[in-house]
């Protein structure tokens, strides 16, 4: 068998760091960075970054080398990616710590509020109902991390972890810090009815995005969930996927909603807050989304808006 | 505050007559021309800096807000230009101009001479370029003075918010206490706290980038930067 010799060097300073000379033509990306690995045992494979050209795209995992244009020398350029953690790592982080801050607001732990108040309740319906409302929110996006979510790429950058949990534990310390202090202004006895109702949809919407199985295939971020033939995703008979009908990506809309509904219930500002930079990023991701199905599929429904029915 | 960069290479003029970017160059320049001259006229007649804040507010204060549209004309990062404009409309808005008391302290002027002098410099840095006709020392100028004026600027900007304390704490002034039906609080004291301290990771960075474009402009040196 011919073999294929492939050289890697350095992208920026295109330094020579490595030459393989016994590579078999049909070996693909992934088992090249193995090889690499070998001779610089620093850089793992998932973070490098290897591409034909130094300021071109990554090559996939899956690219065989003889399907790649490259002359009887590969040359392939190196660009480290930085120290990497697993998405899986990430999200089971981001989400446990909200899940457990907001508890520790709830039962009113000592150094927080006054000390008259520590490890008392507090006497509002509301209160109670917002706990087990975000609680099981966040037990949802556990469950759904470990049991449901395809990640197509394993990792991301390290330094993710630190801001990914700034934004969600920061928003919920914040959030529960207001919702069970001792001075708490429940709603009116009109609104918070209206809230109670909207408590009970909230968490129906939060069993429907947990139960209908159409509205994985668009996750929380791209790299979430990809089967492997593509198919416009469409409503089946879960009345949770009707919304299909309407969005590209019913998962986020669901998620809006669920968190304006957690806003009114609570009547508590910060709440709004999160809920509207939530908002924004789930509409650039869900615009991404969008843009991608319409060129990926000539005959996608021209209904479908990205997030909002008929407006976003 | 930080006397943001700009790659030389990007305002290179078209040669003929002054579009709209020269016209709004030369116009940034000629408000900080202006508001040096009222500055320096003001000391000569009075000799003290006492009142000279309330003479030049309103100019100030125009200059600054008009400064927003810089964020979008300028050939610069938004980010960069963002956060100088920002922080700017920051110290003339919330700290100046609603804590009277503070307006005859020296580190006001301070800061005013510093951005003063730094503006007329790099909007001259930025007409001569655009209409290709650089001379060096203006370049020099825009290279060298901020190792001075930046930390000047700084330094008057904190002392000035530090003098503001003690009345932001009396007067309780943009702050909300609980309970309210909105279920937050905002503590305008503690916030100017956070923004000094904010003022030490940022500041170290900020001086440094700009050191490394002198490097980079006026000595020629080729440094590779971590992102490309």
């Amino acid at each position: 068998m011919r073999h294929s010799p492939v050289e890697i060097l350095d992208a920026k300073t295109r330094e020579k760091l490595c030459f393989l000379d016994k590579v078999e033509p049909h070996a693909t990306i992934a088992e090249i960075k193995n090889l690499f690995t070998k001779t610089h045992p620093q850089w793992y494979p998932a973070r490098q970054s290897l591409r034909l050209d130094p300021k071109g795209k990554s090559l996939k995992d899956e690219d065989v080398l003889q399907k790649l244009p490259v002359g009887t020398t590969a040359t392939l350029y190196f660009r480290d990616l930085g120290a990497q953690i697993s998405w899986v790592t990430v999200f089971l982080t981001e989400y446990a710590g909200p899940l457990f801050i907001y508890l520790l607001f709830y039962f009113r732990v000592p150094f927080i509020y006054g000390h008259k108040y520590d490890f008392t309740s507090s006497r509002h319906t509301v209160v109670h109902l917002a706990c087990i409302c975000h609680s099981f929110h966040y037990i949802k996006r556990l469950l759904e991390t470990l049991f449901v979510h395809r990640f197509s790429h394993g990792t991301m950058p390290l330094r993710n972890i630190f801001k990914n949990c700034t934004y969600y534990w920061g928003f919920a310390a914040w959030m529960a810090y207001y919702i069970n202090h001792p001075l708490y202004t429940p709603p009116s006895n009109l609104r918070s009815s209206a809230g109670e109702t909207g408590a009970r949809h909230l968490c129906g919407k939060e069993a429907g995005s947990v139960t209908s199985p159409s509205t994985w295939p668009c996750g929380t971020c791209g790299p979430l969930v990809r089967s492997k033939t593509r198919k416009i995703p469409y409503p089946t008979k879960n009345p949770f996927t009707w919304l299909f009908l309407l969005v590209s990506c019913p998962n986020y809309t669901y998620e809006v909603g669920s968190w304006i509904g957690f806003a009114i219930m609570t009547q508590c500002l910060p709440v709004a807050l999160f809920s509207l930079v939530g908002f924004t990023q789930m509409t650039i991701w869900a615009k991404g989304k969008h843009r991608s199905y319409l060129k990926e599929f000539r005959d996608y429904p021209p209904l479908r808006m990205p997030i909002i029915p008929f407006l976003l | 505050w930080c006397s943001h960069e700009m790659d030389p290479s990007v305002v290179s003029g078209k040669g003929s007559g002054l579009g709209s970017l020269e016209t709004a160059e030369v116009l940034f320049q000629t408000q900080w021309l202006v508001l040096a001259i009222t500055m320096v006229r003001f000391y000569m007649e009075k000799g003290t800096h006492r009142g000279l804040y309330k003479s030049i507010q309103k100019t100030l204060k125009f200059f600054q807000t008009f400064a927003l549209l810089e964020v979008r004309i300028v050939p610069t990062s938004v980010l960069v230009t963002g956060v100088q404009v920002s922080s700017r409309i920051f110290m003339v808005w919330l700290i100046t101009h609603s804590i009277k008391p503070i307006q005859n302290e020296e580190s006001v002027v301070l800061f005013l001479v510093a951005w003063t002098v730094t503006e007329i410099t790099r909007y001259s840095f930025y007409t001569f370029s655009l209409l290709d006709h650089l001379p060096y020392f203006i370049k020099w100028a825009r290279y060298n003075f901020f190792i001075i004026l930046y930390p000047v600027g700084v330094a008057g900007e904190l002392l000035t918010i530090y003098a503001a304390l003690p009345y932001v704490k009396k007067t309780g002034m943009f702050s909300i206490r609980l309970p309210n039906k909105y279920n937050v609080s905002f503590d305008y004291y503690y916030f100017l706290l956070i923004t000094m301290a904010s003022y030490i990771p940022l500041f170290p960075q900020l001086y440094f980038h700009m050191l490394r474009q002198r490097r980079k402009v006026l000595h020629g040196e080729v440094i590779v930067e971590k992102d490309d």
